[in-house]
């Protein structure tokens, strides 16, 4: 059941990933890359990290891909498309390359899996490790501040001289 | 043939290199921070299948996760304003024609 489950997922997600690069409509390409965010909230579920794919469906459909779709919209070029560029076969042959030695790399390597079952509820155990004494409760300020440093600098940058 | 950590990280890595290829070819630079975000989830993908195969009990991989969607976010809302600010003088989204800092 899980096979055909991950199978139709990697389908899926390949799929729309080629259609986000592939596709000249930009909008279009927008809304396959919204797709795309979904198979892997489910890839998420396969891998039982309800959690986490609770906060992708969140973060990436719900925010990411709304901020995407509005620059879409106010960058005028959806009627030019998204033509390819002059370095289409350099990208290619150093995409494929890359491909090729990572999947050699991985299925060669004799990986240490663990047999324990995994964690069932991971919520209560993602919450302890991130705000609890000596887990990671110094990249969580970190990343508040990272933040803070991101919507400041987008008003900066944007607004009106 | 069971599903193991390979096959997670073969998609990974097939998802990773669709979205380098579509960063180094395409010119539209709204549709080059798709494909970062296409990059940057698929490093999520591998991080989350280590976790689960690797060291089930802990959730390293998980929280490492929920740290590069904090920092994509920030990216993404960044990108865009950039984007917007060079779209705004130069009426063009086009990355060929972005030679701002060129002197």
């Amino acid at each position: 059941m899980s096979e055909i489950v991950f199978w139709l997922l990697a389908i899926l997600s390949v799929g729309a990933a080629l259609a986000v690069v592939i596709l000249r409509d930009v909008f279009r390409a927008a809304l396959s890359l919204v797709f795309l965010f979904l198979t892997i909230a489910v890839l998420y579920i396969t891998l039982y990290a309800d959690f986490l794919a609770v906060v992708q469906i969140l973060i990436y459909v719900g925010a990411i891909s709304i901020l995407i779709i509005v620059a879409v919209m106010l960058t005028r070029d959806v009627w030019h498309g998204s033509p390819p560029g002059k370095l289409r076969i350099p990208a290619l042959v150093v995409s494929v390359l890359l491909l090729g030695t990572m999947v050699f790399t991985i299925v060669t390597t004799k990986w240490q899996t663990s047999t324990e079952p995994p964690m069932q509820p991971t919520t209560v155990a993602i919450g302890n490790s991130l705000f609890s004494q000596g887990g990671y409760i110094l990249p969580v300020e970190i990343s508040a501040v990272l933040l803070l440093a991101a919507i400041l600098g987008a008003i900066v940058l944007i607004r009106e001289k | 043939m069971t599903v193991g950590l390979a096959h997670y990280l073969v998609l990974s890595a097939v998802l990773f290199c669709i979205g380098l290829y579509g960063v180094l070819s395409r010119r539209n630079a709204v549709v080059i921070l798709m494909c970062l975000e296409i990059m940057l989830n698929a490093v999520n993908i591998a991080l989350v299948a280590f976790s689960r195969y690797v060291v089930p009990t802990f959730l390293t991989g998980q929280i490492f996760a929920i740290f590069v969607i904090v920092v994509a976010a920030a990216e993404a809302a960044v990108g865009i304003a950039i984007i917007m600010t060079i779209y705004r003088w130069r009426e063009s989204v086009d990355v060929d024609k972005f030679d701002l800092m060129k002197w």
